[in-house]
């Protein structure tokens, strides 16, 4: 377990490393070091010393991927690429462009985020699986195939309206919370009640479906035969072998989403201005700051990686069956 | 009639390309009588015909505005050469012409004959009054006196009677259509009978009344009222539909190869082609979907910025960022279907017949072309129409967020980007966005129903 | 009094509506039975027969999609068709229980035994805690299982297939119930554990007078452990008499054709040829296992592990063994689909094993297979035409322009017409034939090309009796025609003397003993052979 723990992790370097190549790739290929000096410094105070100045400050004074006026020694390593990827991967994620330190920033809007994105989750989740048993406790009724043509209409009501007709009903004409916004501490509960049921009702459809497809999956398996002829009432195999059995796909799918969830949602936190990390990265990438948008693809990349890591380690917790080697 | 430029972009002829395709990979199909099977389960049920028909309504939408062209402007006197305009036009903007010219100031409310804006007039008795004006071309083909409504009234049941003649006229050509095809292949009415006539001729028929009733009333009223620099709503709506389609399948289509290539050869040869496959989906599917998105749109912005020559036209260079879009979409997609080819070759090419075929010496192209590629493509096709309602909402997602498909081409997502002002305002300027709404949700409905019907009668563990 | 009286039993799928309308389909057709205390009735029949139905029909376990239309199944002194859903709950597990073909899937897989087990005895007899776990005890060492104090907190995939039955027999026996309903109880096990099995049925019936509806297919399983055997077919019963009469003198004409597809135990003379086609020698096949951080190979599976044999030109040699002995890898690394990692494989006296793809060409004309599995050896959406042309097309023995078209359009149509199909069957797919129809077209399949040796993975162990002596048959005639080698690979002892010169017997990627079919099955030496030999059912009745 611990080996296999190990090999996945360094599995994650060569990633890693990828993903910030692609990072780099994507944005020197329009973008030269001088002409985010240019944007950062502002049109009025250009002049190549001031330039070459912030250049030389940030590291951005050297050559990109190869550096072959060093001769072999530092043909890699003293590159602007080998100097802003070796940080990251100490997490170390430096000073953004406009120099504030980076590391103090995630800490600070990470709470926000997860404030939102922690509560939507758990809650959708239980209800979706909630949804989910009782459909298939009626399954193949009337009652089933209404359910199913609900959550298709409820699937294809574009997010964006239910965010709209939220903040209207809500806000605007009930004036229940406010439309948006964020205070810290427990004050922030009146802002958070809008974006977590948003974000749970506009899950709804496609949660529902799935995980009902999931237990109808395991409804039909042997071992619920087996059950029923053992005389075990209905409710109690729905309960005590379709839902145990159903439950191993469903949660070790969402396992690799959570440690995600710091990283917030860019939509809600635009739609609702909550300033959590979400919102911190789409900034950044409006004001082409660099060392933000690095980081935080970064970031992302590696919470996913480790993501991926503990949906294995979830198998083998719930699943009696699986273990890792 | 004058004559005109065509003007193909480059959307256009993928889309021409994608109906070319498709046409030659259903004859295709047609072939095959196992698929065949399945296709006729997706179209027996009704739900499964009507949703296909109502799709097709709006894919023939986004073909008559794929034909583009560009109209000559005014000859100078004395001088030869024929200048175009820089307007790029449609043929759906010809069909819609009544819609198109009568652009008004400003907003105005659905079938309003008064702007949604006071404004100071002067009366002949030449004092100056705050009022709502007439508008400039709603309503103005009504007598004075004459109120709006009766004449709505008037117009819509003239409407609906030519569209019911209309349909009629569609029904008998269809079951003419079908009683002849009966007769050649001697079976009469029987041989198409499985089909659900029923929701299929009545699908047909609400469509031809809901066009016909749009035509009549709209050179006449602004059906869905206007915005705020005074054009017609459902025009903008109905333009938006191409950008709706294209996305949905382009963004899938582009990069379809990349996923079906290199998924088949990960699962299909194993070893290192299989590491290096693996390494290439994870690193990229590691990456937030959103933030690739949005930082790869922004630099599609700065490379336009930084190269104008390329780009002549407005038309042109929002086409670019519409496909860049599209291709950007897609590569946030097709690692998923890459990852599900993958598993399903390593599972066929284990199956006895592909053993079968390399214990006859069968080269490996000839495996894969004639054993594996037919037999996931279900996958391709069950991913393909269920990402579809996928990226048109994305789309809107996009555009509200600031990184969807330039100001200057109509889309749901850009008409629900402007919403976020007019919610605000007071009273609510609401059809422009349910405009856009409304629209979306018909066609993703009824895509989400048809992948539905597909995966049904395609995906292995629901298929008996 | 019987124990079990069923009576007109008709199950019908319900007519569809809507476009697929189809009328609707009786599956069984007012079939009736009974079954004393301690009586074992063995309901016969092959695939689509109604057997399995008519099994889940009595505890009314049928799907939603079946209907129970007409009938009555009396327990004891009880109308269970009159009962109550909640009713019907006191009776299943408790008055009678069931247990089924595949124990890999008929278990919960993430449960415990003693929680699996000891669900039944909560349910209907109120048992809990410690006086649960005791009972649950008791009960997995009734049925053998070894350890069992240990295993109770073990999940279904820790064991083997065999103790896997071996709980589903537990569970179901857990109240002491009158009936117990077997639906081919031993259909995927490998023989030994099949006999275990069985013995351990016939042992609790007699030690609790229980009364079984034995479900099979096996008419050896029939002859050794039934009283009384009913034959269904297309969901009637054709023969319902007791065991000594049915195999001393069956009635029905279907009967006797089950009764004598049972191979008879006539040896084939050897064959002396001095020169060998082909000679395996100490072929190994091993397959790494990775493991810790650096996945550095740890060791291997060795599924072949020192085989050597030889076949001559139109001999048959059969391969035997279970399921894992590693059979089918020998065939497989034979026709180069897998690496030899040692050892050599020579053909007509040139050694192949070394031969890359494209070397080995020539040789894939010479050396052909036939799988298990008809319905996956053929690519469902080529036609007949294309399928059988495909190898013949690779190995350059198509004939492609005009006049040569209609010769080989001709050599297609002949190859069906041998296999015993018709040429208009040429243009059909798979799906439209049945399952020994399909290894027909295997067959034809293999044929085309003209090879020398032909590989048969199991080829008839997928088919149902009846089908399975029609190949087998035809599988010898092609021999005598066209002097082929076979080299047969099968774990169905039963089949070997009828159809093989010679027989290896494999276990554990070794072969533990190899030579001539008489002398191996009448005096085996090695004790896996006499034990193989030893648990496969044969019909006394016959001698």
């Amino acid at each position: 377990m611990l080996a296999y723990i190990i090999r996945r992790l360094f599995y994650a370097i060569p990633i890693l490393i990828g993903v910030n190549l692609l990072t780099f790739a994507l944005f020197f290929m329009v973008n030269t070091p001088d002409q985010m000096a240019r944007v950062q410094l502002g049109d009025k105070y250009v002049d190549p010393q001031a330039i070459e100045a912030w250049k030389s400050q940030r590291g951005y004074d050297k050559p990109l991927f190869l550096n072959d006026r060093e001769g072999s020694e530092g043909l890699l390593t003293d590159t602007i690429f080998f100097d802003k990827s070796i940080r990251l991967f100490a997490l170390d994620f430096g000073k953004s462009d406009e120099g504030r330190s980076i590391s103090a920033d995630i800490y600070q809007r990470m709470w926000p985020s997860l404030a939102v994105a922690l509560p939507t989750f758990v809650i959708g989740l239980a209800v979706n699986i909630a949804l989910a048993l009782f459909v298939v406790m009626f399954r193949a009724s009337l009652f089933d195939t209404a359910a199913m043509v609900a959550c298709v209409v409820l699937m294809s009501i574009s997010g964006v309206f239910y965010v709209f007709a939220g903040q209207y009903l809500f806000a605007k004409l009930w004036n229940l919370v406010p439309i948006s916004g964020y205070l810290a501490g427990l004050d922030a509960a009146k802002f958070l009640i809008l974006p977590v049921i948003i974000g749970v009702i506009g899950g709804i459809g496609s949660g529902t479906r799935l995980y009902r497809t999931l237990f109808l999956e395991e409804a039909g398996k042997d071992y619920v035969r087996t059950a029923r002829a053992k005389g075990v009432p209905e409710l109690t195999v729905l309960f005590r072998h379709i839902l145990p059995n159903g439950l191993i796909p469903i949660l070790t799918s969402v396992v690799v989403v959570i440690p995600s969830l710091f990283m917030g949602s860019l939509l809600v936190e635009s739609f609702f201005g909550i300033p959590g990390l979400g919102s911190y990265t789409l900034d950044a990438i409006q004001a082409q700051d660099f060392a933000i948008v690095r980081s935080m693809v970064f970031l992302g990349s590696l919470l996913y990686i480790v993501g991926l890591i503990l949906t294995d380690i979830s198998y083998t917790l719930v699943d009696p069956r699986v273990r890792l080697s | 009639m004058a004559d005109f430029k065509l003007t193909i972009l480059w959307s256009d002829w993928l889309i021409y390309l994608l109906v070319v395709t498709l046409a030659i990979f259903f004859i295709n199909l047609a072939r095959d009588a196992v698929t065949r099977k399945r296709w006729r389960k997706v179209f027996v049920s009704p739900l499964g015909s009507a949703s296909f028909l109502v799709i097709v309504f709006y894919v023939a939408i986004a073909l008559l505005d794929s034909v583009h062209f560009r109209l000559p402007l005014q000859q100078l006197e004395g001088s030869d050469t024929v200048h175009y305009s820089q307007e790029v036009n449609s043929l759906l903007d010809l069909t819609l012409q009544d819609l198109r010219g009568n652009d008004e100031k400003t907003y105005s409310e659905p079938f309003a004959i008064y702007s949604f804006a006071k404004e100071n007039r002067t009366l002949d008795s030449g004092q100056v009054v705050r009022d709502f004006p007439r508008l400039e071309h709603a309503g103005s083909h009504l007598p004075t006196g004459k109120p709006a409504s009766a004449d709505i009234f008037e117009r819509t049941m003239h409407a609906l009677v030519v569209g019911a003649l209309l349909t009629l006229a569609l029904w008998l050509l269809i079951w003419v259509l079908r009683w002849g095809l009966g007769l050649s292949s001697g079976q009469g009415l029987q041989a198409s009978a499985w089909l659900p006539w029923k929701s299929i001729l009545l699908t047909l028929g609400a469509l031809v009344l809901v066009s016909t009733w749009v035509m009549q009333l709209g050179g006449y009223y602004h059906i869905l009222g206007t915005n705020k620099v005074g054009q017609d709503v459902l025009f903008q709506a109905i333009k938006a539909v191409r950008t709706g389609v294209l996305i949905g399948t382009l963004a899938t289509l582009l990069t379809l190869p990349l996923a079906v290539g290199l998924g088949i050869a990960a699962g299909y040869f194993k070893g290192w082609v299989d590491d290096l496959v693996q390494y290439v989906y994870t690193t990229l599917s590691s990456i937030p979907g959103i933030l690739l998105i949005a930082a790869s749109v922004l630099l599609i912005d700065v490379y336009i910025e930084t190269h104008p020559e390329q780009f002549q036209l407005t038309a042109e260079r929002a086409d670019f960022q519409f496909l860049a879009l599209c291709f950007i979409l897609g590569m946030t997609s097709w690692t998923g279907l890459c990852r599900l080819l993958r598993a399903e070759t390593l599972k066929v090419s284990q199956l006895d017949y592909v053993q079968a075929a390399r214990a006859f010496g069968v080269s490996n192209g000839r495996i894969i072309g004639k054993h594996i590629l037919p037999n996931v493509t279900h996958i391709v096709l069950i991913a393909l129409v269920l990402d579809f309602s996928g990226f048109v909402l994305a789309e809107a997602i996009l555009s509200y967020i600031g990184v969807g498909v330039d100001p200057s081409m109509a889309s749901w997502g850009n008409m629900i980007n402007e919403a976020r002002a007019e919610l605000s305002r007071e009273p609510v300027v609401w059809w422009s966005v349910a405009a856009a709404f409304s629209m979306m949700f018909v066609l993703v409905l009824a895509a989400n129903l048809f992948a539905d019907k597909v995966r049904d009668a395609f995906d292995p563990r629901t298929v008996g | 009094m019987a124990l079990l009286h069923v009576f007109n039993l008709t199950i019908e799928l319900p007519a569809s509506t809507g476009p697929d309308a189809s009328p609707a389909r009786s599956l069984v057709k007012g079939i009736g039975f009974d079954i004393d205390a301690g009586e074992i009735l063995a309901l016969v029949g092959e695939s689509g027969s109604g057997k399995s139905l008519t099994a889940l029909a009595l505890l009314r376990l049928l799907p939603d999609a079946l209907a129970i239309t007409a009938g009555s199944v009396r327990l004891g002194d009880n109308e269970l068709f009159s009962f109550s859903e909640s009713e019907m709950n006191r009776v299943r597990g408790f008055r009678a229980a069931m247990i089924f073909q595949e124990p890999q899937s008929a278990l919960n897989p993430v449960k415990t035994l003693e929680q699996q087990v000891g669900e039944v005895l909560t349910l209907h007899k109120k048992l809990r805690g410690q006086a649960r776990r005791q009972a649950v005890l008791g009960l997995l060492e009734e049925v053998g299982i070894p350890d069992a104090r240990q295993r109770l907190d073990w999940y279904p995939h820790q064991l083997s297939g065999g103790q896997k039955q071996r709980v589903m027999i537990a569970m179901a026996l857990a109240c002491e119930p009158d009936l117990l309903i077997a639906d081919e109880p031993t259909t995927a096990l490998d023989v030994t554990i099949q006999k275990q099995i069985l013995e351990l049925l016939n042992q609790l019936r007699r030690a609790r007078g229980l009364a079984v509806l034995l479900i099979t297919h096996d008419m050896g399983v029939v002859a050794e452990m039934a009283d009384r055997v009913a034959v269904m077919r297309h969901g009637d019963i054709l023969e319902y008499r007791p065991c000594q009469e049915f195999f001393a003198a069956p009635q029905h004409d279907y009967s006797q054709q089950l009764i004598h597809s049972l191979p008879k135990r006539q040896f084939r003379p050897h064959i002396t040829e001095p020169q060998p086609l082909l000679e395996v020698d100490n072929l190994k096949v091993w397959f790494p296992q990775r493991q810790g951080i650096l996945q550095r190979v740890a060791g291997y599976t060795k599924a072949v592990d020192g085989v050597s044999f030889s076949i001559h030109k139109g001999e048959t040699l059969a391969l035997v063994g279970e399921s894992g002995s590693g059979k089918s890898t020998v065939g497989r690394a034979i026709l180069a689909l897998e690496a030899a990692t040692e050892g050599r494989v020579s053909f007509d006296g040139q050694a192949i094993s070394e031969l890359d793809q494209k070397a080995f060409l020539p040789y894939r004309k010479r050396i052909q297979v036939i799988f298990q599995d008809p319905f996956s050896s053929m690519n469902p959406r080529m036609t007949i035409r294309e399928i059988l042309a495909e190898g013949m097309r690779s190995l350059g023995l198509a004939e492609t322009s005009g006049q040569r078209k209609s010769r080989q359009e001709e050599k297609l149509s002949q190859l069906l017409v041998r296999v015993g199909l018709a040429a208009e069957h040429l243009d059909r797919y798979p799906h439209e034939f049945s399952g020994g129809q399909r290894q027909r077209i295997a067959i034809a399949r293999a044929i085309a090309v003209e090879p020398e040796l032909i590989i048969c993975d199991e080829p008839t162990s997928a088919l149902d009796v009846s089908i399975r002596g029609q190949v087998m048959e035809l599988l010898l005639e092609l021999q005598r025609e066209m002097g082929l080698s076979y080299l047969f690979i099968t774990h169905d002892l039963s089949i070997i003397p009828h159809l093989a010169h010679r027989v290896a017997v494999m276990k554990n990627g070794v072969l533990v003993e190899q030579g001539l079919c008489d002398q191996v099955m009448n005096q085996p030496q090695d004790p896996y052979t006499q034990a193989l030999l030893a648990a496969a059912p044969v019909i006394q009745a016959l001698g």
